[in-house]
């Protein structure tokens, strides 16, 4: 059953991150309410399907890279109907769907229906997972925001006062977000660390081994503890700091990649 | 009956002609006696703003009304004379002239299309003609109809959202840096008065930090005064600009006040925090090197008139849908317009009485089965005695009042008292004083006598009160 509902959220995120890319090119508002009810709609059965894999294999077998992409999918989509329905910031939206489409077919494609028995000490993997992915989740949402700040600042540096520029919010608003989005996810990504190390101890007995991509990680965990330091202490903000949260982005991408090509499908 | 406008524009006088029909407020109440005691003309109306002078009227015959106004035009002003005018003029009657002023009062016909002012403009006209008792049952009316027309514009269209003018264009791009300008603080480097009016435009939307720094300190405390802020020394400007989040600068200088070296320092002090400058002087007083500064925007004059220009355009493509919602109330107004005829009226009453009359007779004739047949029509001819009677002076009043001023008023109130059809909407008893205010009793008069037993022969010579 849960594969016929993650077909389905597929098709519907596919549909709005189509209409979302289309509100961005048109004047008119009314595209965002029929993108947003789409969203809606994926969300809701992207809800059944996350649930449904669970009752089917849940606590049987090892977290996957398939469900922890679909995780970050439906918790960036989360995220963005907290931020629309607070704020109103349609455009956030034709950013956001994208990339939870993007993720979504990604997963798709790892997605495999074999049930791999499970000790109970992985139970601690499903809790560094989670907490990776939620981290994830605020460093995605923080490179948004950093790529509407620089498209955004572009335009209003070059004086090209288009569609776009009308739609995309101010651009102290846009920093706000960057750094909010940073403040929540680092200390989840840490935590997600900690507990990593932690199931690493009981797998292998050592709390790290430095492979690549623990060395990744931890690369991409001091690059943003330097992000949110330097924004408190030397004003790494506004431009700068965008530039900052895509490059950290692109890190976390890198590790997960990494993490793939190593596991094939399994996270360690 | 007509109502018509006969008027000039800056889209059709040039300013030479338009300052010289300007009529000061001081002079409205005379100029509009002076209209309304042309022969016929009933009601009259005068909006005189920087950009149009317009008369409107009801008046009797079309063209002798067109020929009064005109003349009346030219007599605003010595110089002028008629053949003078002619070319300058515009003239609409009927549905053209109310849709004209539905535009105008839509700010459809400004300059700077969208622009609130003319509302105002047109609402303090329509008061002074309601005070000398110069506007009736017509153009009350229609002036109302006018006013809540503009008001569904503006309110169902962005015709008025964007900026439209270099100061306010200051304020929208505030806000696409700021998104809230409470808590920003604005500095003021000279005083000149596009700057002073962005910088009231900022406070309107906010901004409560207000430094202000002028050659003259004097002339800057009394600024500061004025604007609740504080005057800080000229030579300090270039320390104030770390502290600041718009930077306003209009000087006389003839050099650059703010160099990019300025603005790095003051960047740094800032930790990057953005800071939007805005250039308003010719020549420049911001070196436009400060540009690819980071988190620095610079925005001269030239920035500012392509921002606006661009929101007209914009104010255009909302015009169009207005330029729609004119149409569809010129065509409701209309439809009440066409009700105030005489003709249709009288054939509508004795409609409504014969009906009245055939139902009851019907009635009490099922209950009567015994009576003869010269009973029955003597029972029939009472009833058409009391009914011809109750509506007779009506309809004697109705048209013998058919040319007055107050004929429309009378046919309005016929229609009401006899429940002939519902009016149009908005329309409320009451509210305009003048004719309006006679036409009950006038009407009541009219019913008080009766003299006559029959019903008013059907064909009439009289003319219907056209009004088209």
């Amino acid at each position: 059953m849960s594969s016929v509902f993650f077909m389905l959220t597929m098709a519907l995120y596919f549909v709005s991150t189509v209409c979302y890319l289309a509100y961005l090119l048109r004047r008119a508002e009314t595209l965002s309410k029929v993108s947003l009810g789409i969203t809606a709609m994926g969300f809701a059965t992207h809800t059944v399907a996350l649930v449904a894999r669970m009752a089917d294999t849940g606590q049987t077998q090892l977290p996957t890279f398939h469900e922890a992409l679909s995780f970050f999918s439906w918790m960036l989509i989360l995220v963005f109907l907290a931020v629309e329905f607070r704020r109103q910031l349609h455009v956030l939206g034709s950013f956001i769907v994208p990339l939870a489409l993007i993720s979504l077919v990604t997963a798709a494609a790892f997605r495999s229906d074999e049930a791999s028995s499970l000790q109970p000490v992985f139970k601690t993997l499903w809790v560094h997972v989670t907490l990776s992915m939620l981290g994830t989740v605020g460093f995605a949402v923080a490179f948004v925001a950093g790529v509407m700040y620089l498209i955004q600042d572009g335009l209003l540096k070059s004086k090209r006062f288009n569609v776009l520029y009308a739609k995309l919010p101010a651009l102290d608003y846009l920093d706000h977000l960057n750094q909010q989005s940073i403040v929540m996810g680092f200390p989840l990504l840490t935590l997600g660390i900690i507990s990593g190390a932690f199931s690493a101890e009981i797998v292998r007995g050592t709390y790290v081994n430095w492979n690549p991509e623990q060395t990744w990680a931890m690369v991409t965990w001091g690059f943003y503890f330097a992000v949110l330091v330097g924004r408190l202490t030397i004003g790494w903000r506004a431009k700068r700091a965008a530039y900052l949260t895509i490059i950290g982005f692109a890190g976390v991408i890198l590790t997960l990649i990494g993490v793939v090509l190593k596991s094939h499908g399994s996270v360690s | 009956m007509h109502i018509i406008v006969v008027g000039l524009s800056h889209k059709t006088a040039p300013v030479e002609i338009r300052e010289k029909l300007a009529v000061p407020e001081s002079r409205l109440r005379e100029a509009l006696s002076r209209l309304c005691a042309y022969p016929g003309v009933r009601e009259g109306l005068l909006l005189s703003t920087c950009n149009r002078v317009e008369v409107y009227a009801v008046v009797e015959e079309l063209e002798s009304g067109y020929g009064r106004v005109q003349e009346f035009l030219a007599d605003t002003h010595l110089s002028l004379s008629s053949e003078h005018l002619t070319p300058h003029l515009y003239w609409h009657a009927g549905d053209r002239a109310i849709g004209h002023l539905f535009r105008v009062a839509s700010s459809l016909d400004s300059m700077i299309v969208g622009e609130s002012q003319i509302l105002g403009q047109i609402k303090d006209a329509f008061e002074v003609a309601l005070t000398h008792k110069a506007s009736g049952l017509l153009l009350n009316k229609v002036v109302k109809k006018a006013i809540s027309v503009a008001k569904r514009v503006r309110t169902e269209t962005k015709i008025a959202e964007t900026a439209v003018s270099v100061s306010y264009a200051a304020v929208e791009l505030a806000k696409k840096i700021f998104s809230n300008l409470t808590e920003k603080t604005v500095l003021l480097i000279g005083a000149g008065e596009m700057a002073k009016l962005a910088a009231r435009h900022l406070i309107a939307n906010g901004v409560r930090q207000v430094r202000i720094t002028t050659r003259n300190f004097q002339h800057g405390l009394e600024l500061a005064q004025r604007f609740n802020g504080t005057a800080v020394p000229f030579d300090d400007y270039k320390a104030e600009l770390a502290g600041a989040d718009i930077v306003l600068v209009s000087t006389g200088a003839s050099h650059y006040l703010i160099n990019a070296d300025d603005v790095q320092r003051a960047m740094r002090q800032r930790m990057n925090r953005p800071m939007f400058l805005i250039d308003i002087s010719v020549p420049r007083n911001i070196d436009p090197a400060v540009r690819p500064i980071d988190d620095a925007f610079l925005f001269d004059i030239d920035d500012l008139h392509m921002r606006v220009e661009q929101n007209r355009e914009d104010r255009l493509r909302e015009a169009a849908k207005a330029e729609q919602m004119v149409v569809e109330e010129v065509a409701v107004l209309g439809q009440w317009l066409q009700s105030l005829e005489v003709t249709p009226t009288i054939v509508a009453l004795r409609t409504r009485s014969e009906d009245i009359k055939r139902r009851e007779v019907d009635k009490i004739m099922a209950r009567l089965g015994h009576l003869s047949p010269e009973d029955r029509a003597a029972v029939e001819a009472m009833a058409s005695a009391i009914i011809n009677k109750m509506v007779h002076g009506t309809m004697v009043t109705l048209k013998a009042e058919a040319t007055s001023a107050s004929g429309a008023a009378y046919v309005d109130a016929a229609r009401r008292f006899f429940n002939l059809e519902a009016t149009p909407d908005g329309y409320t008893a009451g509210h305009a004083e003048g004719s309006e205010g006679q036409e009950g009793s006038a009407a009541s008069n009219g019913t008080g006598r009766l003299p006559d037993t029959s019903l008013v022969p059907q064909t009439t010579k009289e003319q219907g009160r056209r009004v088209s």
